[in-house]
């Protein structure tokens, strides 16, 4: 075996392995599994936005939620309001969906599992990835990753606006399965809401002096926690959302149509 | 209970080099480590490998081990099978003195760019204090042993060596969010943090996380708190207006 120096070519060159990992576990499921959960939820999303029956009174249908135009059946109006008037005839999903679909779209763990499964880049780790270059989130489109912070204010709105309609339901119908469904989903939806990277950042993640700001490290501790399990959340609130949705739709074609439905 | 393990080992100088086949027995609560010393001391004297404590504390043997990035020393035989290959070889975003041994100098050159801990003018050593909730954030990242698994699974340099004079890596990237946290340092980190040490270059993938056998939260404590910080820095006009116009404290 020749005998090298430090500034020999040959020094300065990684292990020439030809294979793009040597990784013997199976890799490749998690991102497939992803991928395929993810564009069922895209696949879904489409086809609830375009769907008509997303109010049984008294459900609506969490992908139509707020419904803001004078096209929604009355009780399915937030506070009986239709600002959009009577101009605006498109779905009444679509005007409020960028905002749920932005905070998700922008949100730290997301970008992880679609950087993986969709765009390969890497689609696991130490597995090559099959792109010549790469710049990350350092030029447009992808540093518009940076606003992920206004989904959040928009999709605290949202959550509330959710939780409002599922206590609506309890209230009205308390023995209906409907409406602990949308409770269920309420809980989720904010607690992936709260559990949000920038959410932790607000509350005090921006400080560096803790001890000044008692309560604010409070929250931060608090909303520290949720984090740890941002994740599961995630994943727990999109099927959630997508379940209680689904519900209420089958509940208003009469698909689901026992007592209690 | 002794066996026969097959390995296959990178033997080679620079990036020259292949996978040689080994036979070599393996006793009960041994290391892959231990097998890497048992093949110098029977097979092969010149294999060259990088170790120290052989307590997962000094993080000298780094290497890949069926091309994941471990510390030999603290990866078990038991968790392979007896009958599986187990493939070593060195780490693959450095390049390559011989056999197992990187040449690590690339961190090296990393950490000197980063400015030290700068405290406030007119506070000498001995005088800082500081409640232990404000520094017990940094504190986690103080745990680092610097193996660089995280910078050498990393991605935006592992399959992209063009990237490496724009990119700190996770290691370094967590080094510029220890002392941005810390109460008592003045230096501007943030702007840095995008502009010189390639902070956007992350897309939070979590390998970082994933490798460190210290089981420091790296993405979600360092690297995205940090983005945060950048963020309202430099893309969010509502926090810049506020700074200005109420000059927050921090």
């Amino acid at each position: 075996m020749t005998q090298t120096t430090p500034d020999a070519p040959v020094r300065r060159q990684r292990a020439q392995i030809k294979v793009r990992t040597l990784r013997t576990d199976r890799w490749w499921l998690a991102p497939l599994l992803t991928f395929l959960a993810l564009s069922a939820f895209l696949v879904y999303g489409v086809w609830a936005i375009i769907d008509g029956s997303y109010y049984f009174d008294p459900y609506i249908a969490p992908f139509s939620s707020p419904c803001l135009t004078t096209s929604c059946a009355e009780g399915a109006r937030l506070f009986g309001w239709a600002p959009i008037g009577d101009w605006y005839t498109l779905p009444p999903g679509l005007l409020i969906l960028g905002l749920p679909g932005g905070f998700r779209l922008t949100c730290y763990y997301y970008r992880k599992s679609y950087y993986r499964s969709f765009w390969l880049s890497p689609p696991a780790c130490a597995v090559q990835e099959p792109h010549g270059k790469y710049s990350g989130e350092t030029r447009f489109p992808l540093i518009m990753q940076n606003i992920h912070r206004y989904f959040f204010y928009a999709a605290i709105v949202i959550g509330a606006i959710l939780s409002y309609d599922a206590i609506l339901a309890v209230i009205h119908k308390p023995l209906g399965l409907g409406s602990w469904v949308l409770i269920a989903n309420a809980v989720l939806i904010v607690a992936y809401t709260l559990s949000c990277h920038s959410c932790r950042h607000i509350t005090a993640g921006r400080l560096n002096h803790f001890s000044r700001h008692p309560l604010r490290y409070r929250a931060w501790t608090f909303v520290s926690k949720l984090n740890a399990k941002h994740q599961p959340l995630a994943w727990a609130s999109m099927f959630s959302v997508m379940g209680a949705d689904l519900y209420v739709r089958l509940v208003a074609k009469g698909i689901i149509a026992f007592p209690y439905a | 209970m002794s066996y026969k393990a097959k390995f296959k080992v990178w033997r080679g100088e620079g990036g020259e080099g292949k996978l040689e086949d080994f036979t070599v027995e393996v006793n009960e609560g041994e290391v892959v480590l231990d097998i890497i010393h048992r093949l110098q001391a029977t097979q092969a004297p010149d294999l060259a490998v990088r170790w120290n404590c052989k307590a997962g504390k000094c993080g000298s043997c780094s290497m890949e081990i069926n091309g994941k990035p471990r510390l030999g020393c603290m990866t078990r035989m038991s968790t392979f099978t007896e009958d599986e290959t187990i493939t070593v070889t060195p780490m693959r975003t450095f390049p390559v003195i011989k056999d197992l041994v990187t040449d690590v100098s690339f961190n090296y050159e990393k950490a000197r760019e980063i400015p030290s801990f700068t405290p406030p003018a007119g506070v000498r050593p001995g005088e800082y204090r500081m409640k232990q909730v404000d520094v017990e954030r940094s504190q986690e990242f103080r745990k680092c042993i610097e193996c660089f698994m995280c910078n050498n699974i990393c991605h935006v340099i592992r399959d992209h060596e063009e990237n490496k004079p724009a990119f700190a890596g996770p290691r370094f990237l967590m080094r510029i969010a220890e002392l941005d946290m810390h109460p008592y340092d003045v230096a501007d980190r943030q702007e840095s943090a995008q502009e010189e040490h390639g902070l956007g270059y992350c897309n939070i993938t979590k390998c970082c996380t994933e490798v460190c056998p210290e089981h420091i939260k790296i993405t979600d404590n360092a690297l995205i708190p940090m983005k945060e910080r950048v963020a309202d820095r430099k893309y969010d006009p509502i926090v810049w207006l506020g700074n200005k116009i109420f000059k927050r404290a921090k």
